[in-house]
């Protein structure tokens, strides 16, 4: 852009050197106009909150007294904050794998059929991505039912005991994994069959005349192309499991005994349906450091493909 | 897996025979991928075609004993009644209204962004536009009880309620839509060639004209997407406005299902299914007509930028 105004100052002439001073000037105005919104938006909405939530956290529960560390001391001492760390932990981290697994998979199935039903499957296949998911986790509520469920219903046909998917600890823990999987899986799909359509066929011709067989095509050519973006896609997924509300508030609203409680339905419990406002505000806190990592991968490998291109 | 059928067959061997088994080979990979697929468009289809199941039937029904998956008697009772209850379409309306304007904030806000971060460099646009991704990092679990509690201090201070209100979230919701849109924009537009837009400023185009006759026309396909983007995510969002919105009046789909439509212990399952189905419906509708601007706009984020 420097060059459209060095060529403008050059067509003015005379004056050249403070009027394009001026145009520079002006450019940058606007510009800094034309973001203002933005800038607005993210510092009201997102930073000072953010910002504000750590100060929150160290208020006692009549947010009349500045406590210090006092909260987390709190939470550090009760049973049921490390069983949240824990399933946390544990939901993330299985349901991102088996997103990625089951993406990867269902991915290639797509990748080899014939290119013209790809569109009609690939749509189909998204659907649970686009079902808002509080809806769709109605719908899972509803096959799980205690009574009724329609998924017992079948496996009875098996002779199979009817299961307890939202009543007992480990099911239920079972249960909020396996909708975030049924919710996520189709996005990472589409994210790993838009990697595979950038692999260059010649690589796996390469590799077919050396004599490589399918899973060594998958693994010293698949993968390696595609690392990039099944990073990114894992973190990403990282980041919003990691977060979730919606499911686990809807399934199961953290019972039985807060065992399938995350970080957001715990928070969303303590600060807003108890009322202690500072402590739900530390305990969402607790997000933050695997939030950070995620993001600075994230980042890294953005600066790095931006300095690429 | 079609690939590894290539392999299998020496590829140097160029006898007929070996071809036929090649081909073979190649039939079978196919037909694995085709009943792989099945199995798992049934896992990922059978929750919206059971909440269609569902609707069709009365209570009677869904509480005897035949089998869940069969509607023996099929009624739209549950649509009809959820359809001519005030209640359920004051939902819809304030979901509607929502999502429209959420849309229509987020993508004046964030295309003006966006074609500034990407063609007006100025001091800090570079640190601005990495501060933009990163704010869509930042999930709304963080972010809810502080924006409770700045609700309360903007009540004592203007004596603004902004709690149980559902414009409030026309307000809250552009947070999670502008930094992806921006983010996204930011990509199509610095896809554009810099020649058009030399162009135009060497013909005497303003910046705002070189926005609004360049940019946005040749960037349309990503503005769409953006769109669709934004839409789905205020149609959905779920946190807000089960902690800011109480009164029924003010409540949007999602939360009304859930709050107004369970009872206590008592479950209406098939107007639950209904409502849920009809409140699925804008997004997948919009899924079905343009779902090819859909998917650029969730490939974006990543391969982008």
């Amino acid at each position: 852009m420097a060059d459209i105004a060095a060529r403008g100052s050059v067509a003015a002439t005379g004056d050249s050197r403070s009027s394009l001073h001026k145009l520079m000037q002006r450019k940058s105005t606007i510009a800094f106009l034309m973001t203002l919104p933005l800038i607005v938006l993210i510092l009201v909405l997102v930073a000072y909150p953010a910002g504000y939530a750590v100060y929150l956290a160290m208020l006692n529960k009549g947010m009349t007294r500045f406590v210090g560390f006092g909260n987390f001391d709190f939470l550090f001492g009760r049973e049921t904050f490390w069983m949240v760390v824990y399933q946390s932990c544990l939901f993330a981290i299985t349901a991102v794998i088996f997103k990625a697994i089951i993406g990867f998979v269902v991915a290639h199935f797509v990748h080899n059929i014939p290119s013209k039903g790809q569109r009609k499957w690939r749509g189909m296949l998204l659907v649970p991505w686009v079902i808002p998911p509080a809806m769709s986790t109605l719908a899972w509520l509803w096959l799980f039912d205690p009574s009724y469920s329609a998924l017992n219903w079948i496996l009875a046909g098996f002779d199979i005991e009817r299961i307890p998917w939202t009543g007992e600890t480990g099911w239920a823990r079972f249960s909020v994994i396996l909708v975030n999987v049924w919710i996520g899986a189709p996005f990472f799909m589409i994210m790993y069959l838009a990697a595979l359509k950038s692999v260059p066929e010649q690589l796996y011709e390469a590799a077919s005349i050396d004599g490589a067989a399918w899973w060594q095509r998958i693994w010293y050519v698949t993968l390696p192309m595609m690392r990039n973006i099944i990073a990114i896609t894992a973190l990403f997924s990282l980041i919003v499991t990691f977060a979730n509300f919606d499911i686990v508030r809807i399934l199961t609203r953290g019972d039985p005994l807060n065992s399938t409680q995350i970080f957001g339905t715990w928070a969303f419990r303590v600060g807003i349906e108890s009322g202690d406002i500072p402590l739900g505000s530390a305990v969402s806190l607790f997000m933050v450091p695997i939030l950070a990592v995620a993001a600075t991968f994230i980042l890294r490998d953005i600066t790095k493909r931006g300095s690429e291109v | 897996m079609a690939n590894a059928a290539v392999a299998s067959p020496t590829a140097t061997t160029i006898s007929g025979r070996k071809y036929g088994s090649m081909n073979r080979d190649r039939k079978w990979a196919l037909r694995w991928s085709y009943f792989f697929l099945i199995l798992f468009a049934i896992f990922f289809l059978t929750p919206p075609i059971y909440m269609f199941i569902t609707s069709l039937k009365t209570s009677a029904e869904i509480s005897a004993e035949s089998n869940p998956w069969w509607v023996y008697s099929p009624t739209l009772a549950n649509y009809i009644e959820l359809l001519t209850q005030n209640q359920y379409l004051i939902f819809f309306r304030n979901s509607a209204i929502v999502a429209v304007l959420t849309v229509l904030i987020t993508m004046v806000i964030s295309v003006i962004a966006a074609f500034a971060l990407a063609r007006m460099k100025f001091w800090g646009s570079a640190t601005l536009a990495t501060g933009v991704f990163l704010t869509y990092l930042i999930p709304e679990t963080l972010l809810f009880i502080p924006l409770f509690k700045m609700f309360a201090w903007v009540n004592e201070t203007f004596g603004i309620q902004l709690m149980n209100h559902w414009w409030t979230l026309i307000i809250l919701y552009p947070h999670l839509t502008v930094p992806f849109c921006t983010w996204i924009m930011i990509g199509y537009f610095a896809s554009i060639p810099k020649e058009l837009d030399e162009a135009a400023l060497i013909d005497g185009a303003t910046w705002i004209q070189t926005l609004t006759k360049i940019f946005i026309p040749v960037a349309l396909p990503g503005i769409i997407a953006a769109t669709i983007f934004c839409f789905t995510v205020a149609w959905a969002q779920f946190l807000y406005p089960l902690a800011f919105t109480t009164s029924t009046t003010e409540l949007v789909l999602p939360v009304g299902i859930v709050t107004t439509l369970i009872k206590g212990d008592v479950f209406n399952w098939g107007q639950i299914m209904t409502g849920a189905l009809l409140g699925a419906a804008p997004p997948l509708i919009i899924y079905a007509f343009l779902m090819d601007y859909y998917i650029a706009g969730l490939t974006a984020g990543a391969t982008k930028g």
